[in-house]
């Protein structure tokens, strides 16, 4: 009934070696993941996180600065202002879901193997080479009065002096107009993410269901749609962020009659040479961005037993 | 677990550098240069008068920097960089090399009224010496007088070239220019009249105005109907019974304006296109229409109202920055740019006049004759009331411009009551001529300290 002790005593002296060199190894491992996100870190944090923080210093001083709530008096007091926070989120409301649609209808036509589908990639992926101002420009020529649309309507003779669609006097025609000119520019950059997320999802869920006889509605509600659900996100965080800074567009349709937040803060910035001012609409842009990037991952939460990984 | 980990960091990561993006994009710090700092400093001098920057804040649209450059700098004894730059960032670069101590700049270009601030704050070189040795050009007095900008003997500016703004009229509108009317001698009210009549006859709005994004719009108000129904340059009389006559007499006149005004910035392009018949603008955003079709257009003096004929010169000037690292080579560039034959150059290609004695050659382009005719009969009208460019208000001057531009916005297109408007921007007005300091400007008689809104 005596039993060895030595073995005891190995197996008591082995834990206080074994953790050491896993701990080490963990550590290393643990490393390298930051070691290669430095740069990046770095970078951001040099050239973007701190000119944010000076933004952000500069939206609180007056112009000898000193601390003060001045800008954003100023800000909210300006002429423009209530109509440029009005204009800025009414475009969004009226822009996003429009593309996202057109996006996911571009992108399933994408994916669909129709002949000539790939065609289609090229055509639409033309207005992302085109620069803001650019797009906004050839959409002044489209609508303007003298414009091809109104070149037509002439020749057709149901217009003779053509109608003024960029006049303050319609705002209504003057907004859907910016509208068009943006869903034409940015939708591709959604079709993009969409269809990189739709490319992902294996398709042997939607053959399952076809198995157990989905209709192909609801295959794409009840398949395609839940699983787009993380690229849906990216997509609408990306645009919302990118709709708050809407500017080249608007300013090359409609000049000052269509005043939106980031246009403002470029007035104050190079015509009316006030920084501060313009650094309080920069931060209102901000906060506007933020805000509804948190309702964004809020509201598309993605629970990892929907994507399958339980 | 962690994939959904992972992804959420690349969300916030991509989002976070759009947001950064979203202030980056406007919250450049002030005195951030363009790129384009010259690469003449890079490699000094390379023989003959060495090479220099030359900063001007007129010239900017890139059709007008290449004419600059290519044409009138062509055969420059020295060898000149131009760079033009709107208003802020020009103030903002000369305030930085000044106050950094390192120059790179050797000549500046900009308008009289741009000058006083760097002469507040002892950047500029005096010119006296120069202007002596270049008398043979025969600068007009006047403007040598208004380049000692105040002061008794000394002299900050070569005077440069001259320009102002006239109305440029399709000759299809003649027909229905008002009874009694002379097109040369106009008046606000003819002008009214005769945009009633255009439309009455073709149902269109052919009077046009320059108040898109980038145009003048804010020199109409400032140096054309304020001193022509106040006699004042708009500060004094902003907000007076005249001022706000003249401001409901202009509404009246905008029904028959084109509406499309509010994107016009060069009068030309809706001139040539024919969307309106009538324009007021600077002559050089006229200048393609007059050349590219002289015998479809005419043009003549900006009108007149109760108080005279209010017009604004536009005097530029060369001036050296204190330390400028090639003055000898900047004196040798004044003197080229002074010789007759560039200002003639410069009024054949930039529609910016004289200011020597140096005559339009006849044989030159007839719209730029058309163009200096205007010019002259403008200046020598008999109830012209010469009103100067806004003077010594420096940085505020976009802050003073947008002054004007929200009072016609609030008055003309949202239709809010005259003189409320008025009294609500008049504070604002005396708010930025405390701030800057700026004294009364012609027509106004000088103040001892900052203008007052009466």
């Amino acid at each position: 009934m005596v039993m060895p002790t030595a073995p005891t005593e190995q197996v008591a002296a082995q834990p206080p070696a074994a953790p050491v060199a896993r701990r080490a190894r963990r550590r290393q491992r643990n490393t390298v993941p930051y070691l290669l996100l430095a740069p990046t870190v770095l970078f951001l944090a040099v050239f973007f996180a701190w000119p944010m923080v000076q933004a952000l210093i500069l939206a609180f001083q007056d112009s000898s600065g000193q601390w003060s709530l001045a800008p954003v008096e100023r800000m909210v007091n300006d002429l423009r202002f209530t109509e440029s926070v009005r204009n800025t989120l009414v475009f969004a409301a009226v822009v996003i879901p429009l593309q996202t649609v057109l996006a996911l209808a571009m992108a399933l036509l994408l994916m669909s193997n129709l002949r000539g589908a790939g065609a289609f990639l090229y055509l639409w992926a033309i207005p992302l080479g085109i620069s803001d101002l650019a797009s906004g420009v050839v959409w002044l020529s489209i609508f303007t009065d003298r414009g091809y649309i109104n070149s037509v309507l002439n020749a057709l003779g149901l217009s003779d002096s053509g109608y003024p669609f960029l006049s303050y006097e319609n705002p209504l025609s003057l907004f859907v107009c910016a509208a068009i000119a943006e869903v034409w520019r940015a939708t591709s950059i959604v079709m993009v993410v969409l269809l990189s997320g739709l490319q992902v999802i294996p398709k042997d869920y939607g053959e399952a269901a076809e198995v157990f006889g989905a209709t192909a509605w609801q295959r794409f509600t009840k398949v395609t749609l839940p699983l787009l659900r993380p690229s849906l996100q990216v997509a609408l965080i990306l645009r919302t962020i990118l709709a708050f800074q809407v500017f080249a567009v608007v300013i090359a349709l409609a000049g000052r009659q269509l005043p939106v937040l980031a246009e403002e803060a470029y007035q104050f910035y190079y015509t009316i040479r006030s920084p501060n001012t313009a650094a309080a609409y920069a931060l209102l842009i901000m906060v506007l961005s933020l805000g509804f990037t948190v309702v964004y991952l809020r509201l598309l939460r993605v629970r990892d037993a929907e994507l399958g990984r339980g | 677990m962690r994939h959904t980990g992972v992804r959420a960091v690349v969300h916030v990561f991509v989002a976070a550098s759009f947001l950064v993006a979203a202030c980056g994009q406007t919250t450049q710090p002030p005195g951030a240069q363009p790129q384009a700092t010259s690469a003449a400093e890079a490699q000094p001098a390379a023989g003959g008068g060495g090479s220099l920057v030359f900063f001007a804040n007129q010239f900017k649209p890139v059709e007008e920097q290449g004419k600059m450059q290519d044409i009138i700098l062509k055969d420059a004894p020295v060898k000149a960089d131009f760079i033009p730059e709107d208003p802020g960032p020009f103030n903002d670069r000369l305030n930085a090399e000044e106050k950094a101590g390192k120059l790179t700049v050797s000549l500046i270009g900009a308008l009289h009224g741009d000058m006083d601030p760097f002469v507040k704050s002892g950047y500029l070189e005096d010119l006296t010496a120069l202007v002596q040795k270049l008398g043979d050009r025969g600068f007009a007095p006047a403007f040598t007088d208004l380049a000692h900008l105040g002061t008794k003997d000394k002299t900050y500016y070569v005077p440069w070239m001259q320009a102002t703004y006239v109305l440029a009229i399709n000759k299809k509108a003649m027909q229905y220019l008002p009874q009694g009317a002379d097109v040369n001698a106009l008046t606000y009210a003819q002008l009214k009249d005769w945009g009633a009549a255009m439309q009455k006859a073709t149902g269109k709005r052919l009077l046009g105005f320059p108040a898109g994004p980038k145009g003048l719009l804010h020199r109409f108000f400032q140096g054309y109907l304020y001193p022509s129904y106040t006699g004042s340059a708009g500060v004094v009389a902003f907000k007076t019974p005249e001022a706000a006559a003249m401001w409901n007499d202009f509404k009246d006149t905008w029904q028959y304006v084109n509406p499309q005004s509010t994107n016009y910035e060069f009068m030309q392009e809706p001139l040539a296109s024919e969307e309106v018949w009538v324009a007021w603008d600077h002559v050089a955003r006229l200048i393609n229409v007059a050349r590219d079709r002289p015998n479809d257009f005419v043009l003549v003096p900006s009108p007149a109202g109760p108080k005279g004929r209010g017009f604004m010169p536009v005097l530029a000037g060369l001036a050296i920055p204190k330390g400028a690292p090639n003055r000898a080579g900047a004196e040798q560039l004044i003197d080229y740019l002074t010789q007759p034959k560039q200002q003639a150059n410069t009024a054949a290609n930039l529609a910016f006049f004289p200011v020597t004695s140096a005559p339009v050659p006849a044989e030159l382009n007839p719209g730029i004759k058309l163009e200096s005719d205007a010019v002259q009969k403008q200046a020598a009208a008999k109830d012209a009331l010469v009103s100067l460019l806004p003077i010594g208000l420096g940085a505020k001057g976009g802050d003073f411009n947008t002054v004007y531009l929200d009072t016609f916005q609030r008055i003309i297109i949202k239709n809010e009551e005259v003189q409320a408007v008025l009294d609500a921007q008049a504070k604002t007005l005396q708010g930025i001529m405390d701030e800057s300091k700026a004294g009364c400007w012609a027509p106004d008689p000088p103040s001892d300290g900052p203008c007052k809104v009466k």
